[in-house]
């Protein structure tokens, strides 16, 4: 194995996941708005086109129902397809395929017709697209049973989720994290797969919890490392999978730090922040030693201008903040 | 064997501290004798017993706090009684938990609850402390893990420290806060008021004051007192306690009598038995009770006995008071400042010393109608001063 180390971006990383499963398995192939010619809306797909031709990068009309359900045919016959909705807000002209087909059949089959479509999804705000393209949405997808969800926050799950989530029989949707795709950093060269269950601690700590996801983790790990300068040791969690959520990982966390704040900027009230809450107290109640505490989006839709969009989302200071007055309140 | 134990010393009552013990083991004890000072937020109480035996074993040293209901002390009783009444005499406050051996935290009363973090609630089950005891630091003053551990650690150093005698006044703020929170969160309460004229019992006790020596003199609060008294024989559902979901009436009128404390805060200790002092032995009880009061030097039964509360507000006070009934009471009876009123008088007006007295009844236990009746059987009591 060799343990050399290349400088990548998350844009290439799930670009390279994506190249790797087209090269290992005939069946897969990349289906959606842009994806081709234009190298898809975020440059994620630019160059495949090129490098597997049109049978197997396929443009699509802009008509997401149509398209997501050819995916789940696609898949309901043998192949492993990847389709890509722009952003989670598009999505919802799809959520007729993607809740009442991709995630019942396997059910209503009794088992018989398995599902294997990934669907990838943008979300996410901070680059100024307004309110009809920059919600988090992956909660409610996650109150669905028949799906997984994932949010793949750093290098290593953008560059290995892709083919587990492709290996699994069931519909699974990844959501990518806008903010994420300029993220630089290093990458094994080597690296690939890794499983799609199970939540990761980011960075050990003793005096509080932060659960947190996708484009939230970064900001929340930089909080972590100004608390630390205030003798606060914040311990990270990244869920990875909002379904199915990682209870063990969060509740064996709860039982050493005692204090819990979850950080999400998607919408509070009923979100998957409200979730994670709940079964913190069904079953880590008489471990806490302060309620669970919730840092979500502000319940606006997201604004235009920059400043506003910043402030309606959490951000590290915001995130540092919330964690104090968990920790010492005054 | 009986057990002696923390009593409850009034409805915001919740633990106390040990401060004096004035008998020895071994030593030879009657029904009434005082045996131990307690300190509670109210201050410093002394504590009667009820039985007659001998003090058998001490359990709690000078300078422990436990909570109320915790045996404090063991009797070896005279003639081997099965089971010697317990401290805190009928009628109990409703609110008093149940008797915990002290080790065990007692569980928060039905009042003020404990803001006790659940991972704070089983560390301090573990290390047996009792959380009533500990300050939070938490949210909204919770109580945290880290406080209870704190308080075990200084628990080493400093039990016996707390051996001082007198009040905190922020402390007593915080009884009060509790009671009358309770107060105005669980009893409706009724208003009504009555204007009562004075002319006669004021000439009654001008004539009265003028033939007696100086010391002896009497204050017309002894007269509302003892009018207010014989007034509730007349009006008994206004005399007694609610307890467990009804009303428990008193056949002894035992009045609490409002008095403030020059260190801030206020107390109503008992008078027993007003109906049936005579004024001379009400006067006498107000002075002495007034002393022991303000120095603390109050009896435990003085605390919990009373079944009615008066408030009389003196001669610079307010108009009118409407009070907040002390739990478990079922009335408050309140007079403001006599001053002259115009008042119709033979079809003329008149100027008259006058008094309004208020009284605020427990819907619960009684209707309005029981409330104006006690207040016009106040009045004819004050029309008829020598009688009193």
């Amino acid at each position: 194995m060799s343990a050399a180390r290349r400088k990548t971006t998350y844009r290439e990383a799930v670009r390279d996941a994506i190249r790797e499963a087209m090269l290992r398995d005939p069946r897969v192939f990349l289906m959606g708005e842009d994806v081709g010619r234009y190298g898809g809306c975020y440059a994620v797909s630019k160059g495949l086109l090129q490098e597997f031709g049109e049978e197997r990068i396929r443009d699509t009309p802009l008509s997401e129902s149509g398209f997501v359900g050819a995916g789940i045919g696609a898949a309901l016959n043998g192949m492993r397809p990847i389709v890509e909705v722009m952003s989670v807000n598009f999505s919802l002209l799809a959520l007729d395929q993607i809740v009442n087909n991709a995630a019942t059949i396997p059910h209503m089959s009794g088992g018989q017709f398995a599902v294997p479509l990934v669907i990838r999804m943008a979300t996410g705000s901070g680059r100024q697209l307004a309110a009809q393209h920059s919600h988090s949405l992956e909660g409610w997808y996650a109150h669905i049973p028949g799906l997984k969800v994932l949010a793949p926050a750093t290098l290593e799950d953008a560059r290995g989720m892709l083919w587990s989530a492709l290996e699994d029989p069931n519909p699974v949707l990844i959501f990518e994290h806008v903010q994420l795709y300029n993220m630089e950093g290093e990458l094994d060269a080597a690296a690939g797969a890794v499983p799609i269950s199970g939540a990761a601690i980011r960075r050990p700590g003793r005096d509080l919890s932060i659960v947190t996801y996708g484009g939230s983790l970064s900001k929340c790990l930089a909080a972590a490392t100004a608390l630390a300068g205030e003798g606060i040791e914040a311990e990270v969690i990244d869920l990875r999978s909002l379904r199915p959520l990682d209870d063990a990982t969060i509740m064996a966390s709860v039982a050493r730090t005692r204090r819990v704040l979850i950080v999400d900027e998607g919408w509070r009230s009923g979100g998957i922040s409200a979730e994670i809450s709940a079964r913190i107290v069904e079953q880590a109640f008489y471990e806490l030693d302060a309620p669970p505490a919730r840092l979500c989006g502000v319940e606006v839709p997201i604004p235009y201008p920059k400043h506003l969009e910043d402030a309606s989302v959490p951000q590290a200071e915001s995130i540092r903040a919330a964690a104090r007055a968990l920790v010492r309140p005054t | 064997m009986s057990d002696f134990r923390m009593p409850s010393l009034g409805a915001d009552m919740e633990k106390g501290t040990v401060v004096e013990w004035l008998k020895k083991p071994g030593e030879k004890i009657a029904r009434g004798d005082v045996v131990a000072v307690v300190e509670t937020q109210k201050g410093a109480f002394e504590v009667e017993i009820f039985e007659d035996g001998v003090l058998s074993e001490i359990l709690v040293p000078v300078g422990t706090e436990v909570p109320v209901g915790a045996v404090l002390a063991r009797i070896e009783s005279g003639e081997a009684k099965p089971l010697a009444k317990p401290a805190p005499p009928a009628p109990r406050p409703a609110v008093a938990p149940s008797p915990t051996p002290p080790p065990r935290p007692s569980l928060p009363s039905a009042g003020e609850r404990l803001r006790l973090s659940p991972a704070a609630a089983r560390r301090a089950a573990e290390l047996h402390v009792d959380p009533h005891s500990v300050t939070g630091s938490g949210q909204g003053g919770a109580i945290t893990l880290a406080d209870i551990e704190a308080a075990v650690a200084r628990a080493g150093r400093t039990t016996g420290e707390k051996g001082r005698r007198g009040f905190d006044p922020s402390a007593m703020r915080q009884a009060i806060a509790s009671a009358m929170a309770r107060s105005k969160r669980e009893i409706p309460h009724y208003y009504l008021s009555l204007p009562i004229d004075m002319s006669r019992a004021l000439q009654w006790l001008a004539a009265e004051n003028a033939r007696r020596d100086v010391e002896n003199r009497l204050l017309a609060g002894v007269l509302l007192l003892k009018a207010t008294a014989l007034a509730l024989k007349d009006v008994p559902e206004l005399n007694g306690f609610w307890i467990e979901g009804g009303p428990r009436l008193s056949t002894g009128i035992h009045v609490g009598w409002a008095i403030s404390l020059r260190g801030g805060g206020l107390m109503a200790p008992a008078i027993h038995d007003a109906d049936g002092k005579s004024i001379d032995q009400l006067m006498a009880a107000l002075r002495d009770l007034v002393v022991r009061a303000r120095t603390a030097r109050l009896r435990g039964s003085e605390m919990t006995d009373p079944t009615v509360t008066v408030t009389s507000l003196g001669e610079r006070g307010a108009e009118r008071v409407y009070g907040v009934i002390y739990p478990p009471q079922l009335a408050i009876v309140g007079f403001g400042a006599v001053r002259p009123a115009p008042a119709i008088v033979d079809g003329a007006v008149a100027a008259r010393p006058t008094v309004y007295a208020t009284v605020s009844g427990d819907h619960r236990a009684s209707d309005g109608v029981s409330g104006s009746r006690l207040l016009a059987a106040i009045d004819s009591r004050l029309q008829a001063p020598e009688a009193l």
